[in-house]
């Protein structure tokens, strides 16, 4: 491997897996950062799963993205020798951990959508995205309900505690109407019945939020301007250091194995 | 300043279905479900268990060692229970 | 070891309780009984193992910042996943021995509190840095190497509780090892950069592996009380060469040499390892170690940001359970 960026042919299968990998590893990095600083030990705990959780669908879905393309990238080029613009994933996971809170919502919001996501998915006509997604299925409901115990929890739970979650929901907001957004290629794929149409998502995800988020004696924004631009390489300026971490390694010591 | 403590709990698993839940540990958590969850987070991350149970640990009542003599030791004596108190001839075989 | 501090057991206090209970106790451990935490057992004995455990705890748990700092970096995304399945695990443990040691008496809160103040010790070898990604090959092959070593005894340890979280323990350690001498075969068959990479980590964790075992068995005058109560099977210095007799053929076969030039082998075939610098032992313990400031500001800071986490958690259950009572009285 060299430490120079990578071609990527991004023929609309292989980017379509690539975006979703690229969430799943954000994603799992970000947890990962709380590995050992959590707010009890339980939740290191809790958090690393989720992360793990992660990581492996990353893997997978980086190994079918490499295997569309069928050129010689693999797992670890994809992830580890794209620079900023070329990655694919949503603005949300790549927001920094913050408070507790923040961390929650964001995987709130995220896996809320990705539970339904994944379900949809398995009947997917592409045998290994249906594969993936049966195993991610299960994997993005036990997220989905730990992240809203906290969200109860937070938002009923002292003054201090409401304050912060509704101040992370307010933050976090903007970045998750990318979730539902299907460009020209992902529609070819719709069509075909590879993929889903998030957007047909976003009723059922509302109504999964409402449900917890009134619970909580919290209360969605009103603005609905969303960010967009992820999925296109158009990131926060957040990704980069992330990135920066992340491929450390292979960017100093270019070619090697590990 | 001191740390208030959060409840502790005790952890049952049940490892396949036929078998008992058994203990495995502890763990301290806010709630009932929280409990579960940090059961499930702690205790089955290589595929231990089927089923979980939390317990509150302070709603378990123990016996006391100090009575282990009046407790136990009356059951010691009473072999008549066991099958090999009995005696069958050989050529009956199995039973 | 992971309680190398302690290793002053309490002074036995036999003679201002019971005499009989204690020589009933003695008899128990004696015919290898277990003593479980409802059992009467000396207040020495109590004291002892609920600093040895919740030592051990604290070292788990401070023990997760010098790897975890390499989850972020993991040059690959199968040594991402097996470097952070690997801390989690010890996060884990540290849990299991928190519980253990609450079955004496003492709440985990209390006994964090008393890490955090810095009354309570942990490994000295978390104090040393981790600067490169070979540091994470040598922490698993070495530094739970030497934990597996100690840890193994302790599974019969005469108190329930203990030697059942280390069966537990030892059980998910096995991989640890394994991972950390597969990052250093690796780097070994690597580049020449990467060799380099794992001799300057073995030179630099070497000596601090050793210390673990805590001091020379000359040297500690107090670990009596801890082997006639069975808590401790083996002094410091035969864990210490079992464990140098051990890795002496890992580093060969990984074409690494010990940097300890005066080290031969004897006519048993036991590696003799020269003198241990136990000032520098002495100074990490003391809070002089490389990293010592900066593991409790870590662990302060993780604790300090969580208070408003728990104290949500608490105030959410308490409005629950009042909701549940007053639904009851309705």
């Amino acid at each position: 491997m060299s430490c120079a960026n990578i071609q990527v042919s991004e023929t609309p299968l292989m980017l379509y897996a690539l975006r979703r990998a690229d969430d799943a590893l954000i994603l799992g990095h970000r947890l990962s950062e709380w590995c050992g600083h959590a707010p009890i030990l339980e939740e290191d705990m809790a958090l690393s799963n989720i992360a793990l959780d992660l990581i492996g669908q990353a893997r997978e879905l980086y190994g079918y993205a490499a295997k569309s393309e069928g050129r010689d990238n693999d797992e670890d080029k994809l992830a580890y020798l794209r620079d900023v613009r070329q990655y694919r994933n949503l603005l949300l996971v790549e927001q920094p951990n913050g408070d507790f809170a923040h961390t929650m919502v964001r995987q709130f919001f995220y896996s809320a959508f990705a539970d339904l996501y994944w379900r949809e998915m398995m009947s997917s006509r592409d045998a290994t995205l249906a594969a993936i997604a049966a195993k991610s299925e299960k994997e993005s409901a036990y997220h989905l309900r730990h992240a809203s115990e906290w969200i109860i929890r937070l938002g009923d739970g002292t003054d201090e505690s409401h304050r912060r979650v509704q101040a992370a929901i307010d933050d976090l907001w903007a970045f998750t109407g990318e979730m539902f957004a299907v460009d020209d290629g992902e529609r070819a794929l719709i069509h075909a019945g590879v993929a889903i149409d998030p957007g047909t998502l976003r009723g059922r995800w509302l109504t999964t939020l409402s449900d917890v988020i009134d619970e909580a004696t919290l209360s969605l924004p009103q603005n609905d301007w969303m960010q967009q631009g992820g999925r296109a390489g158009r990131h926060s300026e957040h990704l980069g250091h992330l990135l920066s971490e992340l491929q450390s390694m292979q960017r100093t010591f270019p070619g090697l194995t590990w | 300043m001191t740390t208030p403590n959060t409840p502790l709990w005790e952890v049952f698993i049940r490892s396949r279905n036929g078998l008992a839940h058994k203990h495995v540990g502890s763990l301290h958590a806010s709630d009932a479900t929280m409990a579960l969850q940090a059961a499930r987070d702690i205790y089955t991350r290589r595929g231990e268990g089927l089923s979980i149970w939390v317990v509150p640990s302070t709603a378990i009542t123990a016996s006391d060692p100090a009575e282990k003599g009046m407790m136990f030791e009356p059951a010691e004596s009473k072999i008549y229970r066991h099958p090999t108190f009995y005696e069958v001839p050989d050529e009956v075989g199995h039973m | 070891m992971y309680t190398q501090a302690l290793n002053t057991a309490e002074t036995d206090d036999r003679g201002l309780e019971d005499a009989a209970k204690a020589a009933q106790f003695q008899a128990r451990i004696d015919a290898e009984e277990r003593i479980e935490p409802n059992d009467w057992m000396p207040a020495a004995y109590r004291k002892t193992l609920t600093r040895q455990i919740s030592q051990h705890a604290h070292s788990e748990i401070v023990g997760m910042l010098p790897e975890g700092n390499w989850i972020t970096r993991a040059p690959t995304l199968r040594r991402k996943g097996a470097l952070l399945a690997k801390v989690q695990d010890e996060c884990g443990h540290g849990l299991y021995l928190y519980a253990a040691a609450e079955t004496l008496g003492a709440s985990r809160e209390e006994l964090v509190d008393a890490m955090l103040a810095g009354k309570a010790k942990y490994s000295s070898i978390f104090n040393y840095p981790t600067l490169t990604w070979a540091d994470i090959g040598t922490i698993g092959w070495l530094v739970d190497g030497a934990a597996i070593m100690n840890q193994i005894p302790l599974c019969r340890c005469s108190y329930g509780p203990y030697a059942r979280a280390m069966i537990r323990v030892c059980k998910e350690e096995s991989f640890h090892q394994r991972q950390g001498y597969e990052i250093m075969v690796t780097l070994c068959r690597g580049s020449d950069e990467q060799k380099a990479m794992a001799q300057d980590a073995l030179n630099r964790w070497w000596w601090p592996v050793l210390m673990m075992f805590g001091p020379p068995d000359a040297a500690s005058q107090h670990s009596d009380a801890s082997t006639r109560w069975k808590i401790k099977r083996f002094s410091n210095d035969e864990l210490r060469q079992k464990f140098v007799d051990a890795t002496v053929p890992q580093a060969q076969y990984l074409g690494l040499t010990i940097p300890d030039p005066g080290m031969v082998q004897d006519a048993e075939g036991h590696w003799r390892y020269s003198e241990i610098d136990w000032t520098e032992f002495k100074q990490v313990l003391a809070g002089n170690g490389p990293c010592n400031r900066d593991r409790m500001a870590a662990r302060r800071k993780a604790h300090d940001e969580g208070a408003w986490v728990r104290e949500a958690a608490a105030a959410y259950a308490a409005k629950r359970a009042q909701r549940q009572t007053a639904q009851a009285a309705e």
